[in-house]
């Protein structure tokens, strides 16, 4: 779609970009939902019939221009329908969180002002019912499920399908008000309102335009062209702007399907039956899948273990991004003949060299286990074919992936869901090196991006090719990023938001009049390739006493990478150099401990055990020589640390609820040991109070080693040692 | 006993505003003996057309057996069953479950190694005609009838929210959602009376929750009737209708659930006191 179509307005809103792609793409799937076991598919056009259905619906109940809906609810289609009807009579859609509980609910509720609430099912329902004693403004409430709402009071109640008749019913008298509504939406009328998940405070509304939306769903669906034939997953709550912008602005705008899983719970058999091909997931959901291979892994035979961790390991090495990353663009053109023998060669060469593999592996194996018996599996490594041979160089590692992707690659993409993923991004916070490479290994395309709501998502986002997993890409088609004295990083785009709903001090505060916008996040750019790269809060970055910066936050995230490092806190602020307390993960280490026959008798003692201490001093190194490579942070690097004696615990105040260290509570409890850190003593005594989990107080003593790392640079912190 | 419902209409309005319509099944004078032991001793209920009827005591009191006479599992010595208004002559359990009757019970008794969705579907199989051949020939006849009978089953699913676990075999099921599973297996076969044994027996109080919203949609989506067993007080004085409290094979008490938490009897048999 072209620049000047969108200057002329003609799409200026999400009706009228559905409207288009009745038109254009009225018999393709629009929307798919997973229901009674089957995927339920509605085209275009029956969406756009749904969707003005409801409108009619909503008029014929009196909604007004400008009113708020509010939609509370899974991810179904019905409800992305609801948003589209609300923007089509003029009001606001407002997603709310639905595993809100009734106090946040109430307090959304009221700032919007919302007349109209459109429910998923009873649970949701019965909260807003609570709500409505203090809410006096909600007027009608619409529901989608029926189950167990039969017995309610109907007066203000309704069914979302009784609603949709009534509206089909009035068609006649209510189309012209429709058509005249719609007609009214303009590039910079309000598109949706979502409110920011309030980790600090209060929710805050931020209010998007339909000039937000529009621009950066059509940005950065240049930017990874994206087209008709993708299909997503819709799973992340509605309420979060990454969910509107892919399953509603990004939809609409390329036209392509949007599928809802059937049930939370099922996300991840829906995942695979309908094999994304642009994906979202925090690394958390990342992490979790690829302990759950490992943990499967384990459990499976010897040869495919072995065959596993052979092409596993061959993948890490640049092979995966070489030869495994998709094509750019779906082609639709029909294959050349030329074309088609070139890619059935590489298939069966492929299944040729993967069948010399299992069967040569099976004959070492069965040799391996006469000779071991059941300790086989330490003993037997994985080998290529021997076919492989007659080819070098280049040749060799593409026939080489090919096979794994036969017998590896393919098989457990298909298995995760994500054998046909072109595009996929992680953002929300840093992601280990080790799983982002084991999924790009397997030529799965997945990047980072770094946004907020404020910006409608996208402020950078890391280009095909250009991948790494300690950067956040480059600018976002449209976004200008200004980075200020301290590192904090402004932005300004067609995506930043109009305002705060009702709170012009916050809209200030966060927006000056020239449209740059604070994200709070602290960062720099690259100097080898240009690409963003965050490293702290911008509130937590400090200086060194000799100016260098200081961003803890970026050092500690490195140090906790490490399995064998369950936490560390480093300090260095206003001093000459860097040293870190650091907490040893039991379960790994004891684990380690266990295997390498390490006997121990607490967690004190396996703490202060020198070949724990040896391999977190290696741990510290190379985590050095990482920080080295940047030229900015290079005075972070840790000179000088020691391994405490107990895990910071939030019971003794040391750490939040949610597990993030409260700095200042360390440094004080364990004054004496950061002033022996920066003294050079190689060993102090502590004594600390600490609190059990029925609250009485015990006290531990110990006396801790205090090793020096090496760092890389001329630097006078070597002076220490 | 005093009632203050009137038993002998035709029906009664529920505290919660639902019509309970006319009896449904009457059991009238039953006995039943196992060898000297007398389990049940001469009792008289009925059930009535969509409500919530409990039968509770303690261990021992000849609940479960009540529960097996009703299914037709034992056939008491003395005694009648009226079901639907005629006399029910001495049946096989599946032609019980042909009438309308379907259970869960007390132990689970689910195939271990078929999967969720299997094992809701022999709940159907009192309804599929198609023989032996048909089934062999698939096409045509068994093929509609499987269709049919899956779309009944995954409404259950969908109602019951185990659409995550339709495909797994049982026997890896932890013990809440088996007795999920048997219940929509027992909903699948769309009875007309539900009999529960002790349906929330060793569950969390989570679990609990669910099991008792499940069985008021159930009650109030379908109009099934159920009878249900079940040991905690809570559950069955929030959940029920009406309750029959048994002691030592003996009725001592039916009832609202206030009538039967203030009856003297049903103190005592749950206190404890010294009995002769």
């Amino acid at each position: 779609m072209s620049q000047e179509l969108v200057a002329q307005g003609e799409f200026a809103s999400v009706p009228a970009l559905l409207a288009r792609n009745v038109k254009e793409y009225g018999d393709r799937p629009a929307y798919r939902e997973k229901e009674f076991g089957i995927w339920q598919s509605w085209t275009w056009a029956e969406a756009a019939k749904e969707i003005e259905n409801l409108a009619l619906g909503m008029l014929a109940l009196g909604i007004d221009r400008g009113d708020y809906v509010a939609i509370i609810g899974r991810n179904r289609p019905a409800h992305y329908w609801a948003m589209v009807a609300a923007q089509k009579v003029g009001a606001v859609p407002v997603p709310l969180y639905q595993d809100a509980v009734v106090e946040e609910m109430e307090f959304v509720l009221d700032h919007c002002g919302a007349r109209f609430v459109i429910c998923g099912d009873q649970e949701q329902v019965d909260k807003v019912i609570e709500v409505q004693e203090k809410v006096k403004h909600i007027e009608h409430v619409i529901y989608y499920d029926k189950r167990g709402l039969r017995k309610y009071d109907h007066s203000h109640l309704h069914w979302y399908k009784e609603i949709q008749d009534e509206g089909a019913a009035a068609r006649s008298r209510l189309e012209g008000e429709l058509a005249a509504r719609e007609a009214e939406l303009h590039y910079d009328s309000t598109c949706v309102m979502l409110y920011t998940s309030g980790t600090t405070g209060r929710p805050k509304g931020v209010v998007l335009s339909n000039r937000n939306i529009v621009e950066s769903s059509k940005n950065t669906a240049e930017f990874d062209n994206l087209g008709v034939n993708e299909d997503i997953l819709a799973y992340l709550p509605m309420a979060w702007v990454g969910d509107f912008i892919f399953s509603v602005g990004q939809a609409m705008w390329c036209g392509f399907c949007v599928n809802c899983p059937e049930s939370p719970e099922t996300m991840m058999t829906d995942l695979r039956e309908i094999g994304p091909t642009y994906y979202f997931a925090p690394p958390r959901v990342f992490e979790t899948q690829l302990t759950n291979v490992m943990i499967r892994m384990e459990d499976s035979g010897d040869l495919k273990y072995a065959l596993f961790h052979h092409f596993m390991e061959f993948a890490k090495h640049g092979a995966g991004e070489k030869f495994g990353m998709p094509r750019r663009k779906i082609t639709t053109q029909k294959r050349t003949f030329e074309q088609k023998i070139r890619h059935g060669f590489r298939y069966a060469m492929g299944i040729g060299f993967a069948a010399e593999t299992i069967i040569e592996n099976t004959i070492r194996l069965g040799f391996a286990k006469l000779r071991h018996g059941k300790k086989a599996r330490e003993h037997f490594k994985a080998r290529d074919p021997l076919g492989l041979k007659l080819y070098s160089g280049k040749a060799h590692e593409y026939f080489k992936y090919r096979c794994g992707d036969v017998l590896v690659y393919g098989p457990l993409k298909d298995t995760l869901g994500f054998g046909r993923i072109r595009v996929g991004y992680t953002a929300g916070e840093a992601i280990g090196p080790e799983i982002f490479e084991f999924y790009r290994s397997m030529g799965i395309n997945l990047k980072q991006l770094y946004g907020q709501t404020e910006a409608t998502v996208f402020i950078t986002l890391q280009p095909d090719g250009e991948v790494r997993n300690d950067t956040v890409g480059v600018p976002a088609p449209g976004v200008e990023i200004r980075l200020e004295e301290n590192g904090e990083i402004f932005y300004r785009s067609p995506g930043t938001f109009v305002e705060y709903y009702n709170n012009p001090e916050s809209t200030a505060d966060t927006k000056d009049p020239e449209g740059w916008v604070a994200t709070g996040d602290a960062g720099f750019f690259d100097k080898e390739n240009g690409h963003l790269r965050i490293i702290d809060r911008a509130k937590d970055v400090g200086k060194m006493a000799d100016g260098r910066l200081f961003a803890p936050k970026y050092v500690e995230n490195k140090l906790k990478f490490y399995p064998d490092i369950l936490e560390a806190v480093v300090f260095g602020n206003d001093r000459d150099m860097c040293t870190a307390f650091i907490n040893i993960d039991l379960t790994a280490v004891g684990n380690w401990a266990e295997r390498n026959n390490v006997a121990y008798a607490s967690y004190q003692e396996l703490a202060g055990h020198p070949q724990v201490l040896a391999s977190i001093q290696e741990h510290v190194e190379a985590v050095n020589k990482s920080v080295a490579e940047d030229e900015m942070l290079s005075g972070c690097q840790v000179h000088r640390f020691l391994v405490l004696h107990k895990e910071l615990d939030a019971d003794d105040g040391e750490m939040t609820r949610t597990r993030k260290v409260r700095r200042k509570i360390v440094e004080e409890r364990y004054a004496p040991l950061i002033e022996a850190l920066y003294s050079g003593k190689s060993e102090q005594f502590i004594e600390t109070e600490v609190t059990y989990e029925d609250g009485r107080k015990g006290s531990i003593k110990a006396t801790l080693d205090i090793r020096d790392a090496a760092v890389v640079g001329n630097e006078q912190g070597m002076a220490a040692e | 006993m005093t009632m203050t419902t009137d038993m002998s209409a035709d029906s009664y309005v529920t505290a919660d505003g639902r019509t309970i319509g006319g009896v449904v099944m009457d059991l009238k004078n039953i006995t039943l003996r196992f060898g000297g032991v007398v389990a049940i001793k001469d009792i008289s209920f009925d059930i009535r057309e969509g409500e919530i009827r409990a039968i509770i005591g303690p261990n021992g009191a000849g609940k479960s057996s009540m529960l097996n006479v009703i299914s037709g599992f034992y056939k008491p010595q003395e005694g009648e069953v009226w079901f639907r208004g005629s006399k029910r002559p001495p049946m096989r359990p599946y032609q019980v479950a042909r009438q309308g009757l379907a259970r869960t019970f007390q132990n689970i008794a689910l195939f271990d190694g078929m999967s969720v969705l299997d094992n809701i579907m022999t709940g159907r199989l009192n309804h599929m005609k198609a023989n032996i051949f048909q089934q062999a020939i698939w096409k045509g006849k068994a093929e509609r009838e499987e269709i049919a009978n899956r779309e009944i089953c995954e409404k259950v699913i969908d109602f019951l929210e185990i659409q995550h676990i339709r495909k797994t075999p049982v026997g890896r099921l932890p013990y809440g959602l088996k007795k999920r599973v048997e219940l929509a297996r027992a909903l699948a076969a769309q009875p007309s009376l539900l009999l529960l044994d002790e349906p929330m027996a060793g569950m969390n109080v989570e679990e609990k929750e669910d099991m008792s919203r499940f069985i008021l949609d159930m009650n109030d989506e379908f109009g099934t009737t159920i009878a249900l067993i079940e040991h905690d007080m809570g559950v069955v004085m929030d959940l029920s209708d009406r309750v029959v409290v048994m002691d030592y094979g003996k009725k001592i008490g039916d009832g609202t659930p206030d009538e039967v938490r203030n009856n003297q009897d049903v103190i005592d048999a749950y206190l404890g006191v010294a009995h002769d």
